[in-house]
């Protein structure tokens, strides 16, 4: 068990050196997050206030796509010189690998969402930080279960042709679950007045999905990324 | 629960941990329904109390909806299952007796030669 | 053979259409919202279908991905396929029988929106399957996987979330009268099911082989 999260931590590290290196990933991300808020903003804002409850899918669609753009060019990097093919070959535990890509992605998108909420909440006026700790638990569970289902697709995708495009068309749908309780859940703390046991039901419905999508993508990224 | 990975190579081990791996996941499973159907309680007190503002509303007591004829809804969900059927059945015949057909050609080129 | 086969999905399909809208006729009226509740009588033998094709969907791709059964990746591309075609009988009809019971087309509500979802999963998974190329049926597989774990959420979340839809607790607290049609019909769609998956996985079967000859040819 403990090489395993050695395993996991040292692809960790190698994703995050790559990243430290070039910046291109966070850039790019977080750059394309913020024009997808400002598109937003143009779509949902009438007569300087938005839209009631927009702000919550305003900033959940931000970080899915945002997201779904970091999975494609983190999985995009490893095809270059079949170093995904290289990994997989490692004398390690595939389950591991999977981990390690995993934490990756978390770190990118962490970093890309400290910098995204904030600005949603001042550019929106949204009271995000009234509850920081609903608000944290409800974001970073929300962008675990997207990216732990995200993670699998991208890397089998690896193989596939028409990637690019397959990407999006079956993450959106099998993470949908994960984005209403994320979307409901920030959308009761931005409510006058936070209810906080609806808040808690949304975040006892995340913590079921990720469980239940973490277990399925460590039990099948062995079978699916098996040649 | 995943620590055999590719190394693993006997078939009784390998049963052992599938074994494993489903026991750890039924699990996992009865302590999400518990979390979930606990909030769910919750919730369901929260709709209790704030029914009144029930974006669902159903507005089958509106007259107007009343007068709308239910005899055409029927028989055009009726036909549609009905059409939609017939099409997939008659889509897989087709596809088959292409490839039967093909098959039946190939057959007749090899014995041929 | 096939013939025969084939013969006997049009008989059965054309005995149980026949008699389905004679049974329903039968079918004594609900008091609330009269004739058009009887789009329910093939509302939710399509969506159990529908159900039961995505698990035997999920199931053989589990099968598929852990033992590597050709067949049972076979039956799993059969039901995705037959969860997208009930799935759409499903949803054309629901709207059709929303329209008159609570006045608009679609509702957001978790139940519909979560069915919605899971049929779109399905297409995703058929996509993939089309345009992924070579070795796309694993992939598929852990999609399918993923499908299957979307069922039961389908199913509690009428229960669990306010919703307007009919709650599962419709189907037990029958009247007599009612429940005939409704199973007739539920019999009458997992039979369809069950032979348009042999019909369609019996086309994978032929395909394959002809893969083969053609394959054995080159060489």
């Amino acid at each position: 068990m403990r090489r395993f999260f050695t395993v996991a931590l040292l692809i960790m590290r190698k994703d995050l050196r790559v990243e430290t290196r070039s910046r291109e990933l966070f850039l790019t991300t977080l750059f394309f997050s913020v024009s997808t808020v400002l598109v937003f903003a143009f779509g949902f804002v009438r007569d300087g206030r938005p839209v009631e409850n927009a702000v919550a899918g305003i900033l959940w669609i931000a970080i899915a796509f945002a997201g779904t753009l970091a999975l494609g060019r983190t999985f995009e990097r490893e095809r270059y010189h079949d170093v995904l093919r290289a990994l997989l070959l490692a004398p390690v535990d595939r389950p591991a690998i999977y981990v390690g890509k995993l934490l990756g992605i978390l770190a990118l998108l962490a970093a890309v969402e400290v910098v995204i909420v904030p600005l949603v909440a001042l550019l929106f006026q949204a009271p995000l930080f009234r509850q920081p700790i609903l608000t944290f638990l409800l974001l970073s569970l929300g962008t675990l279960g997207f990216s732990a289902v995200g993670t699998l697709f991208g890397a089998m995708l690896v193989r596939a042709r028409s990637r690019d495009v397959l990407l999006p068309v079956l993450l959106y749908p099998i993470t949908i679950p994960v984005i209403i309780a994320g979307v409901r859940g920030i959308a009761v703390l931005l409510q006058p007045e936070v209810d906080v046991a609806m808040a808690r039901a949304w975040i006892g419905m995340l913590v079921f999905f990720d469980v239940v999508f973490i277990t399925l993508s460590l039990w099948t990224f062995e079978p699916v990324m098996t040649e | 629960m995943i620590s055999n990975g590719t190394l693993c190579g006997l078939k009784g081990d390998v049963v052992k941990v599938t074994v494993k791996r489903l026991a750890v996941l039924c699990l996992l499973l009865s302590l999400c329904i518990g979390v979930i159907e606990t909030s769910a309680e919750e919730v369901r007190a929260q709709s209790m109390q704030s029914s009144q503002q029930d974006e669902f509303v159903p507005i089958d007591q509106l007259d107007v909806e009343d007068q709308l004829p239910a005899a055409p809804l029927l028989v055009a969900a009726y036909a549609f299952a009905w059409f939609a059927m017939f099409v997939y059945l008659w889509s897989i015949w087709r596809r088959l007796a292409r490839v039967e057909r093909e098959l039946a050609s190939l057959a007749n080129r090899t014995t041929g030669r | 053979m096939m013939h025969r086969m084939f013969s006997v999905v049009i008989v059965v399909a054309t005995i149980f259409f026949v008699c389905a809208p004679v049974f329903i006729a039968w079918a004594p009226y609900e008091s609330t919202m009269g004739l058009v509740q009887k789009i329910f009588y093939f509302h939710v033998p399509s969506w159990a279908a529908m159900f039961v094709a995505a698990f035997v969907c999920g199931i053989a791709s589990a099968v598929f991905l852990f033992r590597g059964r050709l067949i049972s990746d076979r039956i799993a591309v059969a039901s995705a396929e037959l969860v997208v075609v009930f799935g759409l009988i499903g949803l054309v009809s629901g709207p059709l029988w929303a329209r008159k019971a609570w006045g608009v087309w679609w509702q957001w509500d978790a139940r519909l929106t979560m069915a919605l979802v899971l049929w779109m999963i399905f297409i995703a998974y058929l996509l993939l399957r089309e345009y992924g190329g070579p070795g796309s049926e694993k992939l598929a597989a852990g999609v399918a996987l993923f499908g299957m774990a979307n069922v039961p959420f389908v199913y509690w979340s009428v229960n669990v979330w306010r919703t307007v839809h009919p709650t599962t607790n419709v189907v037990p607290t029958l009247v007599p009268g009612m429940r005939g049609p409704l199973w007739w019909s539920l019999v009458g769609f997992l039979l369809l099911y069950v032979l348009a998956m042999m019909a369609r996985v019996r086309l994978e079967t032929q395909r394959a082989a002809l893969e083969q000859i053609y394959r054995e040819l080159d060489d």
